[in-house]
C-alpha cells in the first residue's frame, strides 16, 4: 500500500512540480496545450456521487428497515437475494443499460418535466441530453443500493428481540419501534455502510464514463455533462503523449486514493463501533 | 387507577407448539398475583398473552378470552399498542435503550403516538416515576447519562420507571429478578409493595421464596409432560397455595418433591 502510495507520488512528481496546488483548483485541462488542472474531475467525481447518495440512501434504508422489520420470513431471504444480486452485474453492463435505457428515458421524461418545473432553479435548469451527471449519478445510485442497504439491513438485525420489546411494551407502533429501538443502535452500522456506498461510488468507472458525458466543464445544472476523475483515467490514458499528461493523470488517480482511503478508513471505524456495542449488549445475556 | 384481567379458556400456541391450554384465572385489582411453575410450564407465554405481546412472536396463536376491566383485549376493535400502553410489561433482562439518557429512556412512553408535553410535566413524571421505581436518589444528578451506563439491578428499576411513567393499570414483570443480585432483588421487591396501593401487579418467578414473600394471589402452573401444554393446576391465595395447597401437584413443587 505505501508502495503504492510512493510511486504514485514519484509518477506524478512532473505534474505536481509544474502546477502546485493550482493543479487542484484549475478547471482548464487541456492536453494539446499541455496544461492541466484537475477541478472539473474532482467535481463531476464528488458531485455524481453524492447525488448518488441522496437517492441511493433514503431508498436502501426503506428496503434495510422492510427486509429486516416488515417482511415476511419467506420473503426475506429470495428478496434479500435480489438486491444483493444488483451488486454482481458488472458495471460495463450498467453503463450499456444505462445508454439504451436509462438515458433515453430520462432524456425524453424525466428531465424534461423536471426542468420545465423546477427550471427556475439552476440545478434543473439548461438543456437536457439524457447523457450527463443526472444519468451518472441514476446508474451510481442503483449500483449503491445493494452495498447500502446490504449493511445496513445487517446491522438492523442485530438489534435484540428485547430492545424492540422494550418499545412494543410502552405501546408503540411497529414505525415507532424502528424509530425508538432500531435506527439508534443500527446507526453506526448505517453511516458505516452510506460511507463505504460513498466509496463505491467514487471510484465506479466504467458506467460513469458510458454515462456521464465526458466533458470536463463545472456547470450548475444537474442534466449537463461532465467528467470524473475514474473516467478521464480510463479514457486518457491510452492516448497519452506527453510525459506531463501522464503524470497529471497519475496525479488524479492519487487524489481519487486519498479521498475513497479517508472515507473507507472512517467506514471501518465506524462500523468497528458498532460490532463492539452489538458484542457488548450480547454479552449482558 | 389499578385494573383487574380475567382470562378464559386462554390457550396459546406459537408454530407446532402449544404453550398453555385452557387457563382461566381471575387478576384481582390491587393485588400482586404470583405465577409460579417449572421451567417450560408456560408462565412466561401466559404473562405475554395478557397484554398482547404474545402475538408479536412469529407463528403465535392465541384463543379464548382475556377481559381487561370487563373489555376483551382480543376484540377486533381493540387497538394492540393501547392495550400495551395500559397494561405495561418488565421484562426479564433488563433492557433500557442503552444510548438514550435515563430521563429520555424514562420518558420514552409518553412520546409515542405524538405524543407532546411540556417540558415541566414531562420532567415531573420522571421525577415521580424514578421515585416510586426507588431509582431517583441515586440517578438524580446524572439524569443525561446513558441508560446503558447503570449497573444490572438500576437498568430494571429504570426499566420499571419506564413502564410507570405511561401510567398503566396493569403492570406484568417476567422474572423480573432472575438477572439480579439478592441487594437488588429485595429493591424491587420493596418497590412492588410499594406499587401495589395503585396498581395491579402479575410476576412471574420461579423463585418460590419470592412468590410466597411478595404475593397476595399465587397461580401454579405446570406442563405434566414434555410437548404437552401448561395449564393452570391451582389457583388461590397465596398462604393457602403456599400451607395446604388443594392439589398434590402443587404441593409436590411446593415442597420441592419436583421441578
Amino acid at each position: 500500500m505505501a508502495l503504492l502510495i510512493y510511486e504514485l507520488v514519484q509518477q506524478a512528481l512532473p505534474a505536481i512540480r509544474a502546477f502546485g496546488a493550482g493543479f487542484l483548483i484549475s478547471t482548464n485541462w487541456d492536453p494539446v496545450n499541455n496544461i492541466y488542472g484537475a477541478l472539473p474531475f474532482i467535481f463531476g467525481t464528488v458531485v455524481s456521487s453524492l447525488l448518488a447518495l441522496l437517492m441511493a440512501v433514503p431508498l436502501s434504508l426503506g428496503i434495510a428497515i422492510y427486509l429486516s422489520q416488515f417482511a415476511p420470513k419467506w420473503l426475506r431471504s429470495p428478496l434479500g437475494f435480489v438486491v444483493e444480486l444488483l451488486a454482481a452485474i458488472p458495471s460495463v453492463v450498467y453503463g450499456l443499460w444505462g445508454i439504451f435505457v436509462l438515458a433515453p428515458f430520462l432524456g425524453r421524461t424525466v428531465e424534461p418535466f423536471l426542468s420545465g418545473h423546477l427550471g427556475s432553479i439552476p440545478f434543473f435548469a439548461g438543456p437536457v441530453y439524457g447523457v450527463g451527471l443526472f444519468a451518472a449519478s441514476v446508474v451510481l445510485a442503483i449500483m449503491i443500493i445493494p452495498t447500502i442497504s446490504a449493511i445496513s439491513r445487517e446491522s438492523m438485525l442485530n438489534v435484540s428481540r428485547d430492545q424492540k420489546e422494550a418499545a412494543q411494551a410502552l405501546g408503540a407502533t411497529p414505525w415507532e419501534t424502528v424509530k425508538m429501538a432500531v435506527l439508534p443502535l443500527s446507526r453506526p452500522g448505517i453511516i458505516g455502510a452510506v460511507i463505504l456506498g460513498l466509496g463505491r461510488a467514487l471510484g465506479e468507472t466504467m458506467a460513469v464514463t458510458m454515462l456521464i458525458g465526458n466533458s470536463p466543464k463545472i456547470s450548475a445544472s444537474i442534466f449537463a455533462p461532465a467528467y470524473s476523475i475514474a473516467s478521464v483515467i480510463a479514457s486518457e490514458f491510452q492516448e497519452v503523449t506527453a510525459g506531463v499528461h501522464m503524470a497529471a493523470l497519475i496525479e488524479m488517480a492519487l487524489i481519487l486514493l486519498v479521498i475513497t482511503l479517508m472515507l473507507n478508513l472512517l467506514a471501518r471505524l465506524l462500523i468497528q463501533k458498532t460490532g463492539g456495542r452489538a458484542l457488548k449488549s450480547r454479552g449482558r445475556s | 387507577m389499578a385494573g383487574c384481567i380475567t382470562t378464559k379458556h386462554l390457550s396459546a400456541s406459537f408454530g407446532d407448539i402449544h404453550a398453555i391450554e385452557d387457563v382461566s384465572v381471575e387478576i384481582m385489582a390491587n393485588k400482586v398475583t404470583a405465577i409460579i411453575g417449572p421451567s417450560g410450564c408456560g408462565k412466561s407465554t401466559f404473562l405475554r398473552c395478557l397484554n398482547r405481546m404474545h402475538e408479536l412472536v412469529p407463528g403465535a396463536r392465541v384463543t379464548g378470552e382475556v377481559s381487561w376491566d370487563g373489555r376483551n383485549i382480543y376484540a377486533p376493535e381493540m387497538d394492540a399498542t393501547l392495550v400495551r400502553r395500559g397494561i405495561g410489561m418488565v421484562f426479564q433482562k433488563p433492557n433500557p435503550f442503552p444510548l438514550m439518557s435515563i430521563e429520555d429512556n424514562v420518558s420514552a412512553g409518553l412520546r409515542l403516538a405524538g405524543g407532546r408535553m411540556r417540558k415541566a410535566k414531562v420532567a415531573e413524571i420522571v421525577e415521580r416515576s424514578l421515585r416510586l421505581s426507588a431509582l431517583w436518589d441515586e440517578v438524580k444528578n446524572k439524569l443525561h447519562k446513558p441508560g446503558g451506563s447503570l449497573s444490572g439491578g438500576q437498568q430494571q428499576r429504570l426499566c420499571i420507571a419506564r413502564a410507570l411513567a405511561v401510567e398503566p393499570d396493569i403492570i406484568l414483570m417476567d422474572e423480573p429478578c432472575s438477572a439480579l443480585d439478592p441487594a437488588s432483588t429485595q429493591k424491587i421487591e420493596d418497590t412492588m409493595e410499594k406499587l401495589k396501593k395503585d396498581y395491579t401487579i402479575v410476576i412471574v418467578t420461579h423463585n418460590m421464596q419470592q412468590a410466597a414473600r411478595v404475593s397476595d394471589m399465587t397461580g401454579f402452573m405446570l406442563s405434566t409432560e414434555m410437548g404437552e401444554p401448561g395449564r393452570m393446576i391451582e389457583f388461590g391465595l397465596t398462604n393457602k397455595i403456599f400451607t395446604m395447597p388443594d392439589r398434590k401437584e402443587t404441593e409436590n413443587y411446593i415442597t420441592g418433591r419436583f421441578g
